[in-house]
């Protein structure tokens, strides 16, 4: 299941504007893999352009090689929506489809697509989702309700297992907890320990803590000032991230002696 | 009332933060509709005097009850309550002035239209009558055909064109379309009318008169209003949902239509609603493209059709003898055409409560 991911010199540019330069990291399989660095020096934009999501947007391009277990994710022949089905999303603001129940929410995936699946194995399937997700408990008795009437983080975690219903193999979180009381980020925070047996995540944080507390690695993007492109600074296991990184910049950073 | 307590609007500003504001005297709740009726008797007896006119009580009875308000407020509860009063008596009072009109309306065309509003009307043609009598359900069905007839040209035409600006359209091409709608949402209807002429001129031969013209007419009219509606409405769509749906590895037509449209379709169908509205009492393009007829035609496709507001203008604009059964006839049909307009209200809220993303 689980895949790694290669970046080798990535640039992602907005139009003309270069937001993230020079990029080379690697994930490795059933890790999590945590993303710091102040804000807008580029890790949503990183994180956007690794499911071709970052292309969405009007003139965005992206410059370099990616690799998901050794294809060339933006090679000719390679068709983004494929790729989106492999790699899967969770974004900071909850977002459910407001039209659908909460079942149909996590069946979104294959329903959406039209992919034929009985309806018994799809009540396995969305069982199993919302079980990974830890809502199941929550959520069994109102299924045929509206996804949007749940609280922020019953709603997050229901789009973590619509996320996860599609069986990607990796998952990319962008500050999932960031609109999220405490108790519910712990919460997320479990779950990320429990999928980082089956899957490859990455996810962006800006909080410290989390950061240390979930991650197995840690990247660490800096920008010089406005204007200027975003880069990778540092990378490497979390526990020497915070305590002895290599760069001073990452040390100011991560101690909050930052600006 | 307690007029013992500060004035709270002056006081307010120079009391320490520290201190809640103490609140000053409030008018008592009758307050002002003691004035109101104070203001009405007074004036009512003023004018009684010098001769009474309905309309110069209301101007003066209202003038009188915002001044007296404003002034007693001002004295009791201090000038910024005082401003709100008046406010909201300004508000009330243009409210009810733009009401006015409407119902106004809505009460004469009850009135008159009542008169002719009966089984017969509903069920017989004018072919063959030449006084009292006959009915209109030869017009009736006609702007049903021919508007339904547009709304099933517009309809996709527009919706797939709102689609296109919003989700696809990008640079000159959309800039293009964009500015031709909002031309065409101002076009008057005659031209629409004469375009329709125009257009089966060349192709049947000039004097043709058919309901397929009619309703070619007036799906010029609507399909910028679809596009328009349909348009505001995906704009609000929030791009999470699109995005959400392209994360789970769905391709942008399915989103769209899987996504973006079951999200809107409560907007999009009150739009297409009052689209059909504004298009089914046009008289104009109708007149010089379907003409008119007294007997029965249901095929768009074959000779002149009747339509209610056609019929109506022609039993109004030459009638024949007697008068008032002609007149009483427009006036049904002018009523049953605000029914039908009513009615389509009604569905398109209904659609709309129906297709509202719910939260419970
Ligand atoms: N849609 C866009 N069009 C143009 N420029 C963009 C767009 N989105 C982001 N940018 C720019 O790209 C740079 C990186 O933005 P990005 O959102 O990736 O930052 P970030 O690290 O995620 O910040 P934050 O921590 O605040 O979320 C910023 O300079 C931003 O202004
Ligand atoms: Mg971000």
């Amino acid at each position: 299941m689980a895949s790694s991911i290669q970046a080798t010199d990535l640039d992602i540019y907005y139009g003309s504007f270069l937001a993230v330069h020079d990029v080379t990291m690697t994930i490795k399989p059933q890790t999590v893999t945590a993303l710091i660095g102040p804000s807008g020096c580029g890790k949503s934009t990183f994180l956007r352009a690794m499911n071709r999501m970052h292309e969405v947007i009007p003139g965005a391009r992206v410059e370099g090689k990616l690799e998901l277990d050794g294809t060339d994710l933006y090679g000719p022949g390679i068709d983004p929506v494929t790729v989106r089905r492999q790699i899967g999303m969770v974004f900071q603001r909850p977002n459910p489809f407001p039209t659908m129940s909460i079942y149909e929410n996590v069946a979104a995936g294959l329903r959406l697509n039209s992919t034929r699946i009985a309806k018994g194995d799809m009540d396995v399937l969305v069982e199993r989702s919302l079980r990974a997700a830890n809502l199941w408990e929550e959520v069994k008795d109102r299924l045929g309700k509206p996804g949007a009437g749940m609280s922020g983080g019953q709603q997050q975690r229901l789009c973590i297992a619509r996320a996860i219903a599609v069986r990607p193999d990796v998952l990319l979180m962008d500050e999932p907890c960031s609109a999220l009381d405490p108790i519910s980020t712990l919460a997320i925070e479990d779950l990320i320990n429990e999928l980082k047996n089956e899957y490859t995540i990455v996810i962006v944080t800006h909080n410290m803590q989390q950061a240390a507390r979930v991650s197995d690695v840690t990247g660490f993007f800096n920008i010089e000032g406005t204007g200027k492109p975003g880069k990778l600074v540092e990378m490497d296991e979390t526990k020497r991230m915070f305590s002895q990184p290599r760069e001073k910049a990452t040390e100011d950073y991560v101690s909050g002696r930052f600006g | 009332m307690t007029t013992t307590a500060p004035r709270s609007a002056e006081r307010a500003v120079d009391t320490p933060l520290t201190t809640v504001p103490r609140v000053g005297g409030v008018l008592p709740r009758w307050g002002t509709w003691a004035v109101l009726a104070a203001a009405a008797a007074l004036v009512g007896g003023l004018l009684a005097l010098v001769g009474f006119s309905i309309s110069l009580f209301i101007l003066a009875t209202a003038l009188l009850f915002g001044v007296a308000v404003y002034l007693w407020s001002r004295v009791i509860e201090g000038r910024r309550r005082a401003k709100d009063r008046l406010v909201t008596i300004t508000v009330t009072g243009a409210f009810l002035l733009a009401l006015a009109p409407l119902v106004s309306v809505v009460v004469t065309v009850l009135l008159k239209g009542l008169e002719r509003f009966d089984p017969m009307f509903f069920t017989y043609s004018m072919s063959g009558i030449l006084g009292p009598g006959g009915g209109a359900y030869h017009a009736i069905m006609g702007t049903l055909i021919i508007t339904g007839l547009a709304a099933v040209m517009s309809i996709p035409i527009g919706l797939l064109a709102a689609i296109y600006l919003v989700e696809y359209g990008r640079g000159r091409l959309a800039r293009a379309i964009t500015f031709f709608v909002d031309v065409m949402t101002g076009i008057p209807s005659i031209v629409a009318g004469l375009f329709a002429v125009a257009l089966f001129a060349l192709f049947v031969g000039p004097g043709a008169r058919l309901g397929i013209m009619g309703a070619i007419a007036l799906s010029v009219l609507m399909v910028p209003v679809v596009v328009r509606a349909t348009e505001e409405m995906l704009k609000i769509v929030p791009n999470e949902l699109r995005e959400a749906s392209y994360a789970l590895g769905v391709s942008k037509w399915r989103t769209i239509v899987k996504v973006v449209l079951p999200t809107a379709v409560a907007g999009i169908a009150a739009g297409i609603t009052l689209a059909i509205a504004r298009v089914i009492g046009e008289t104009a393009p109708l007149l010089i493209t379907v003409g008119l007829t007294t007997a029965v035609n249901l095929n768009p496709f074959a000779g002149r059709m009747a339509t209610l507001p056609v019929f109506s203008y022609y039993s109004y604009a030459s009638p024949g003898i007697p008068r008032e059964a002609f007149v009483d006839r427009a006036w049904t049909a002018a009523l049953v055409l605000i029914i039908i307009v009513l009615g389509l209200n009604l569905i398109a809220r209904l659609i709309a409560r129906v297709f509202a993303p719910k939260t419970r």
